[in-house]
């Protein structure tokens, strides 16, 4: 059997009034059975796009090309039916900002049990609710809680009971947008431990997004660096996080002295200007206007992703000045 | 009101709710304020703004000052203000409204009798008007943009615009009386046929025929609201991020929407409909005046060309309490389907 | 490079320009609104020109030329009414009337709510809790009885219905404008005016009112539409001025003669059309006014 989670040459623009916005622009990447892989970007950099698309949830004006292979189906060609299937049994998504992805009416037992009835509807009501209750021990919460309504609990809470329902029809495979964004500091170590350990216990493949890179070197097996809509560094956690090759990874590293500094998110430390206007993006590499290291060379084409000379196996850069000494 | 966490994380929270009882409480608290800010209006509506009521009230009715007096004093006029106050606050909270100057009986039996009608009328075009008003809006709600929704929000806008009672009158010229080809089917007003005999089936017929025309006619007139709020409320759930959750979740387009679009969409539009049931008087004037239907609002404008004050008042406070009463079920309504605002 | 230094009046002048300019062009993407003015100025055009279209006399019962309730003819284009007076005469002429009385309780409306809703939401404390409980009060008021009661208890005049509407349709504009101000004063900006040592007035009229205003305007807008349809109810009702033309009194004449028993259509039909013209129209403006001031509700 395959990768638990492949995605190959994807590309996703969105049509807005003042013309297409690329969100992402061919993507590679794979998660292996029981593999953290972590994601790390800025805002903007097409990291829940790529979420989305996993259970091919982008919103209807998005235009989708490539492949994303789910235990080996391509989600983007699936029949509705065999989609609606795949969804939440064999992968699902832990969504950025918890308090509006759930129902605010609805009381979040029901709303952990809906994804049970729905793929299993013959399930007795007394298995649902033991169900329920284990789902909620498992991400730390009392079984007592599954009678409130989101707005009842904390935001850590909040993102408790989304991890349990991301649970709750037993994936192989969760996505985790940004889980520990807006949290503060002591909760959002909670909340890492809590994922660090389900993997460990379920032995579940996982895709960790965050714009914070020191977050994903503690969690994470791998992690992709993304930037405009690319993934421009790849390789182990403890190797990108330590010894980053490309320009933007380091100013990212350099940046987050810290875990959590809301500040950082919109304005790393050491790399000047504003993110990248995807509509208007410049010939050759998409970061060169911001890049302390670029060239001429750099203008002209944008850089491959490969692996630089000297580099480790496995690790792979979209910079032509990776591998030179600093 | 929110609710207070003490403790947040994995340890054992505890969670202090104030009850659904406080909630109720409070709003019929205020619902009693209003009653009695409604009280003071109308006392001051009808005796204190037209400068010497005596005069104005029995306008052109008396010949001499002994007749006046007369009048003063059986209405407690002639006592100073704050007595009278006190009095009519008596009289009205043990349902004494007056005599009507036109029927010279009780207003609150002339009321007791007309409300029938009334309730009748606006009770079968509110029903009416939400099914179908809700049922329109989720069509242009979820064809947003495309011809259905430009049609229907288009004629729901222009139904929006137009006087109900005009529109009332149209029907009365074509489907009543007849125009062109088309023939008069239905009858030009009234609640019964002069020879409908109580009790029978062929009478409750022969109100159902009499009622056909008013009760399309206000139908349409509150279907317009219904469909308006309907529309954009659940235009508002669309873009809400926890359908895509649903959604993500295996669910079908149709149990994403009837399981949780819909029914968060209907929660304010369960709230018009029900503050709306405050308005029926207001909605029956008019439509009473055209179809000479014995209700309240025929009641009110047969008061106004006399002018029967007392009449006019009573109805006046029956309408008000009407829309306090309505808020309030409203409110409790709400609290009970909303969470949020409970707690 | 040379530029002329501005004074801060020119500059405010050149802001204020630009605002109105994007206003404008936003404004200009709403088709729906864009055709609710062009109907409006037609309205307003024909009411302004009211004597050079159709002759005063014609209003007159006594010098009436027609016969009662002829059909539309080359004379009489929308025939004429129960007094053999032209209908299409007394249409244009009591477009001035329904316009007038609209605009007039609308002002009157807008007047008090903004007092009211400006205050309440400004002062903290006693006064503005007060006046928003009266507010609320006063929304439970239902609006048709209130009108025809305070319409016969004041006598039948122009000014006297302007006045019953405007009285009774102010509380949604205070309470709108009240959750206005209270937004707008959570502003960091005025905070920062206010540690400078403004004034409240100072606060009140440079910085909230000039937020408040745009929402104001929408607003009106909208309010227009109901004081006419109002209006039309109440003179079908009776309680109009007797001795004016209005469409709302022309609608009672019809109501009155049985022309829809008689099938006369042409003395229903066009009053009850200019109405739903108009009122629809301001609808629409108000509703494009509303998106432009309010870009959250755009996506409707
Ligand atoms: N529905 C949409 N229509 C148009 N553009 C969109 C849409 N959704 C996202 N975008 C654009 O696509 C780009 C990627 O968005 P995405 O939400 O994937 O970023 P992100 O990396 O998740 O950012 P964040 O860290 O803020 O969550 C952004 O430039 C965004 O403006
Ligand atoms: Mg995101």
């Amino acid at each position: 059997m395959g990768a638990l989670l492949e995605v190959r040459d994807l590309t996703v623009s969105y049509r807005t009034n003042e013309g297409p916005v690329p969100a992402l622009r061919g993507v590679d990447l794979t998660v292996e059975a029981g593999e953290v892989l972590g994601v790390a970007g800025e805002s903007g950099c097409g990291k829940s796009t790529l979420a989305s698309t996993v259970l091919r949830l982008q919103p209807k004006d998005a235009t989708v090309g490539g492949e994303v292979l789910v235990n080996g189906s391509d989600v983007l060609t699936l029949g509705w039916g065999d989609l609606r299937a795949l969804r939440w049994a064999e992968a699902s998504i832990v969504f950025q900002g918890a308090l509006h992805s759930l129902n605010p009416v609805r009381r979040i037992r029901d709303q952990i049990a809906e994804p049970i009835l729905v793929h299993d509807p013959g399930t007795s009501d007394d298995e649902v609710e033991r169900r329920v209750g284990e789902l909620l021990e498992q991400v730390g919460l009392p079984r007592a809680r599954s009678r409130a309504y989101p707005h009842q609990l904390s935001g850590g809470q909040r993102q408790r009971v989304m991890i349990a329902m991301a649970l709750a029809c037993r994936p192989k495979l969760v996505v985790a947008d940004e889980p520990t964004t807006a949290l503060d500091v002591m909760v959002q170590a909670q909340i890492l431990d809590l994922l660090g350990g389900l993997v460990r216990d379920l032995d579940l493949g996982m895709v960790l997004i965050s714009h914070d890179l020191s977050v994903l070197s503690e969690v994470c097996d791998r992690v992709v660096v993304m930037y405009a809509g690319r993934v421009v560094e790849l390789g182990a956690a403890a190797e990108v996080f330590d010894d980053p090759l490309h320009p933007y990874a380091q100013a990212l590293t350099g940046a987050f002295p810290r875990i959590g500094d809301p500040r950082a998110r919109y304005a790393p430390a050491g790399l000047a200007g504003d993110p990248p206007d995807l509509r208007t993006l410049p010939d050759g590499c998409s970061f060169a206007p911001r890049c302390p290291k670029a060239v001429d060379a750099c203008r002209t084409a944008e850089p491959p992703l490969v692996t630089p000379p000297g580099a480790a196996p496995g690790r792979r850069a979209a910079c032509i000045r990776a591998g030179e000494p600093a | 009101m929110s609710a207070t966490l003490v403790a947040a994380g994995g340890s054992t929270p505890t969670l202090r709710r104030p009850s659904y009882a406080k909630y109720v409480g409070g709003r019929v608290l205020g619902a009693l304020g209003s009653l009695a800010f409604v009280l003071v209006v109308n006392f001051f509506l009808f005796r204190v703004l037209p400068g010497d009521p005596a005069r104005t009230l029995g306008r052109g009715r008396f010949r001499t000052e002994e007749q006046l007096e007369a009048f003063r004093a059986t209405y407690g006029l002639d006592q100073p203000l704050p007595q009278q106050f006190l009095t009519f606050l008596k009289n009205t909270l043990t349902g004494d409204l007056g005599v009507s100057l036109r029927y010279r009986v009780p207003v609150s039996e002339l009321i007791l009798d007309r409300l029938w009608p009334t309730l009748l009328l606006v009770g079968t075009s509110t029903l009416l008007a939400t099914i179908i008003g809700i049922y329109l809006g989720m069509v242009s709600a979820w064809n947003r943009g495309k011809t259905v929704d430009r049609v229907w929000t288009g004629s729901t806008l222009t139904l929006y615009s137009m006087p109900e009672w005009w529109l009332g009158l149209l029907l009365i010229a074509t489907l009543a009386v007849g125009f062109g080809p088309v023939p008069g089917m239905f009858p030009t007003g009234g609640l019964h046929s002069v020879d409908a005999d109580p009790g029978t089936f062929g009478y409750v017929l022969d109100t159902a025929w009499h009622l056909a025309l008013p009760v399309t006619t206000l139908t349409l007139a509150y279907l317009a609201d219904y469909a308006l709020i309907m529309r954009s409320s659940l235009l508002d759930e669309i873009g809400e991020d926890y359908l895509v959750t649903a959604r993500a979740k295996g669910l079908r387009d149709l149990q994403v929407r009837r399981r949780h679009a819909v029914p968060n969409a209907l929660l304010p539009t369960t709230t018009l409909v029900a503050i709306n049931l405050g308005f029926v008087v207001s909605g029956a004037i008019t439509i009473e005046t055209i179809f000479s239907i014995p209700g309240l609002g025929l009641l009110a404008t047969e008061a106004l060309s006399i002018p029967d004050y007392w009449v006019l008042q009573g109805v006046f406070l029956v309408a008000s309490a009407a829309v306090i009463l309505a808020n309030l079920l409203a409110n409790l309504l709400y609290g009970l389907l909303d969470p949020r605002v409970r707690t | 490079m040379t530029t002329t230094p501005l004074s801060a009046r020119q500059i405010g002048r050149r802001r204020r320009n630009e605002a109105l300019r994007r206003t404008w062009a936003e404004f200009r993407s709403h088709r729906s609104g864009l055709v609710g003015l062009v109907v409006l100025g037609g309205f307003i055009l024909v009411a302004l020109l009211a004597p050079v279209l159709a002759d005063s006399d014609g209003l007159s019962v006594t010098r009436a030329t027609g016969g009662v309730l002829e059909g539309p003819s080359a004379e009489f284009p929308l025939g004429t009414d129960d007094n053999g007076r032209s209908v299409l005469t007394l249409l244009i002429w009591g477009a001035r009337i329904s316009l007038f009385v609209g605009l007039l309780a609308t002002a009157i409306s807008m007047v008090i709510g903004t007092l009211v809703g400006l205050t309440s939401g400004f002062f903290e404390g006693w006064p503005g809790r007060i006046l928003f409980r009266l507010t609320e009060w006063f929304l439970v008021i239902p609006f048709l009885p209130l009108a025809l009661v305070l319409a016969s208890v004041l006598g039948r005049s122009l000014l006297n219905i302007a006045l019953v509407i405007g009285v009774a349709s102010w509380p949604g504009t205070a309470l709108l404008i009240r959750s206005q101000t209270l937004s707008i004063k959570e502003r960091p900006y005025l905070d920062r005016a206010r540690v400078l040592g403004a004034g409240r007035w100072h606060l009140m009229s440079r910085h909230v009112l000039p937020n408040v205003m745009p929402m104001v305007f929408a607003n009106t807008t909208l309010t227009v539409a109901i004081a006419i349809l109002t209006e039309t109810t109440l003179s079908f009702l009776g309680l109009g001025d007797p001795t004016r033309v209005s469409w709302g009194s022309m609608l009672d004449d019809a109501f009155t003669v049985g022309a829809m028993t008689t099938g006369a259509w042409w003395f229903i039909v066009p009053p009850g059309v200019c109405v739903v013209l108009v009122v629809l129209s301001f609808t629409l403006v108000g509703q494009a006014l509303e998106e432009v001031v309010n870009p959250r509700l755009r996506r409707r």
